[in-house]
């Protein structure tokens, strides 16, 4: 539709009116600040900055009689770097992040993404929005932006909320790699901040998978629960042996590869690869949703 | 005042870009609009619709007759399955971004954030509007408030708002910028008869600024006390269009005899020719016969027939609407 809109509109119409450019972003602002303003946005990040407190409180508890968390107690395993954290508080970011990532975070960007579109339809204000004219294109690509921009703030808030407590009940200093290196607080201060832009980038796959799905359906309720659902059944699929040929190609297959920042030097591999899928994914779902979007019949 | 109709692609446009009528004189204009629903169903069937620009067009017809999916395809929210719509000179869907923003809509009813209060509602939808200016969105938006008769309730939530407030802050948000075509889909919906009269003097309003104003109403009343103009849809498909006095002269009247004779003034009434007489407690009516009334009188007297009164009750549009539907306003099967 672009391409005949803006010739017709620059002689006629708007001339009289002379729109900026600029003023499209008008939506987006909108969109970032009733999407923040919401009740229901509020409280996943209440849920999401509640994790690291709990795991925090959890070793301070576990680790009050000396022993240390993790490895060599009763429970094998556990999120990565939990041993560390008494030794360093910096660790529970870590910590947090890793156990937030295969659940917490993408289920509360299904949510967002999920509702983006299908909640403006089912609501009846995605009529007016078009009608405004709010664009297919600009709106698709609005929502799209304050989902990213949600998956950022949900992991920074998990980082932010793990760093206080971190700090509050554990030592800080300098850090052991996961090579036996050594690096200095600020250092490690960085790859944190690093570590959790990884992990929000790791979130656009979904996030597109998502907003797709919005487009699929007039209720938000369902594109949330196939959005959540997608990722469970991704989840399970990719803990099956036998399909290890398949399983390079899911969204949640090198999530966990953000521990690979924590090695001295970096192994890069896995983040590469990492990135590269949750590109495909958004390149391949965003153009899904794109098509669909640009091509429906609005009847609610 | 009127653009210029622009066309940058030459293919299967030409044609309609010579007709001359889009650029005159039409807002809105379809031809062979048609629309069937993926289940088959057709919804719109070959419409030519033509809104002369300056009306208060009245858009009538039963529930499921096809008026709401037609309103879609001239928002440009449903694509026609054929035909073609132009409104303001071009055509939809296609340059909506062009015809939209000189468009305030109100269809099926009012949509609402309702977490955010009215204020923030108009704020948003203003806020969709790339045409819209940030600097003056607040002023446009309590100067819409204002309008509506808003301003008191402009800070409560919507979702506690009462379905004529709603209504309100519908007509609101399509009263934003000053629009050349305002489509109203049963505007007085949930009003009070307070509520209506203030929608109605509004459209008088609007309508005397030059504004288009195209309403869909089940309210025949309601079309024949604002409108210039109306047509009449049933099963999809154009009924009738036109001037609302024409339309109602279409529909013929009935003829009243006031009188105690009532099975003589029958009788004289069938023999001057007149069809479908029925008697009742002290009054006859019938279709009037096609010579002349004072005749009928004359032979009515001339028989003895006692006459207390004799004229022709006018049709209404109301009637013209059942003539012409031969339904009442009742859901199309």
């Amino acid at each position: 539709m672009s391409r005949a809109d803006t010739a017709a509109v620059r002689p006629s119409a708007e001339a009289a009116r002379g729109p900026n450019p600029l003023w499209t972003f008008g939506l987006l602002r909108s969109e970032l600040v009733t999407t923040f303003r919401r009740w229901r946005t509020l409280a996943l990040l209440a849920v999401l900055a509640a994790v690291p407190i709990l795991v925090g409180i959890a070793v301070k508890i576990e680790t009050g009689d000396g022993s240390s968390a993790g490895p060599g107690g009763g429970g094998e395993g556990g999120p990565a770097f939990i041993a560390q954290i008494t030794n360093n508080g910096l660790f529970l970011v870590f910590t947090a992040l890793a156990a937030t990532l295969p659940f917490f975070l993408p289920m509360a960007i299904g949510v967002v993404a999920g509702d983006a579109i299908a909640g403006e339809s089912s609501a009846g204000t995605l009529r007016y929005l078009l009608v405004a004219p709010a664009g297919r294109t600009r709106l698709l690509l609005t929502k799209y932006a304050t989902v990213m921009a949600f998956c950022l703030v949900a992991t920074l808030v998990v980082a932010v909320s793990a760093l206080a407590v971190g700090a509050l009940l554990f030592p800080l200093g300098d850090l052991t790699t996961i090579s036996g290196t050594t690096i200095g607080f600020t250092d490690g201060l960085l790859r944190a901040l690093l570590i959790a832009l990884v992990v929000a980038a790791s979130l656009t796959g979904v996030a597109a998978l998502g907003l797709f799905v919005s487009t699929l359906t007039g209720s938000g309720i369902a594109a949330m629960a196939t959005t959540v659902g997608l990722l469970i059944t991704v989840q399970i699929l990719d803990q099956i042996p036998q399909l290890h040929a398949i399983q390079p190609y899911l969204f949640s297959h090198y999530w966990l590869s953000f521990a690979d920042l924590m090695r001295d030097p970096v192994y890069w591999d896995e983040l590469e690869k990492n990135l590269g899928l949750q590109a495909l994914y958004a390149a391949v779902f965003g153009s899904a949703a794109w098509a669909r979007f640009t091509t429906k019949d609005i009847t609610a | 005042m009127r653009e210029p109709v622009e066309e940058s692609e030459g293919s299967g446009e030409s044609e309609e870009s010579r007709e001359s009528g889009d650029g005159d004189g039409n807002v809105i204009r379809t031809h062979a609009l048609t629309k069937r629903y993926r289940g088959g169903q057709l919804a719109v069937d070959r419409l030519d619709l033509t809104v002369p620009a300056g009306s208060v067009f009245g858009f009538l017809g039963p529930n499921g007759s096809g008026k709401t999916t037609t309103i879609r395809m001239l928002m440009g929210l449903i694509e026609p399955t054929a035909g073609s719509a132009r409104v303001l000179g071009h055509p939809m869907p296609r340059a909506a971004r062009t015809v939209l923003p000189h468009v305030g809509a109100l269809i099926e009813g009012p949509a609402l954030y309702g977490f955010l209060s009215g204020r923030d509602n108009l704020l948003r939808y203003d806020a969709a509007d790339p045409t819209a200016d940030p600097r003056t969105r607040r002023t446009r938006v309590e100067r819409a408030l204002e309008r509506v008769g808003l301003t008191a309730a402009a800070g409560k939530r919507a979702r506690a708002y009462s379905l004529g407030m709603k209504q309100r802050l519908g007509l609101a948000a399509a009263l934003l910028q000053p629009r050349r075509l305002l489509v109203l889909d049963e505007p007085t919906n949930g009003l009070d008869p307070q509520g209506m009269r203030e929608i109605r003097s509004l459209v008088r309003e609007l309508a005397s600024d030059g504004t288009t104003v195209f309403l869909s109403s089940h309210l025949l009343d309601e079309i024949e006390q604002v409108c210039t103009h109306a047509a009449v849809m049933a099963q999809g498909r154009l009924i009738t269009q036109g001037a609302v006095a024409d339309l109602a002269a279409g529909a013929r009247g009935r003829l009243v005899v006031t009188t105690p004779d009532t099975a003589d003034a029958a009788r004289v009434l069938k023999e001057q020719g007149a069809a479908d007489v029925t008697a009742e407690e002290a009054r006859v009516t019938a279709e009037p016969p096609d010579r002349d009334l004072a005749e009928v009188t004359v032979a009515l007297v001339t028989a003895g027939v006692r006459v207390r009164g004799l004229t022709v009750e006018r049709a209404s549009l109301e009637d013209a609407f059942v003539a012409l539907t031969g339904e009442g306003f009742d859901v199309a099967g």
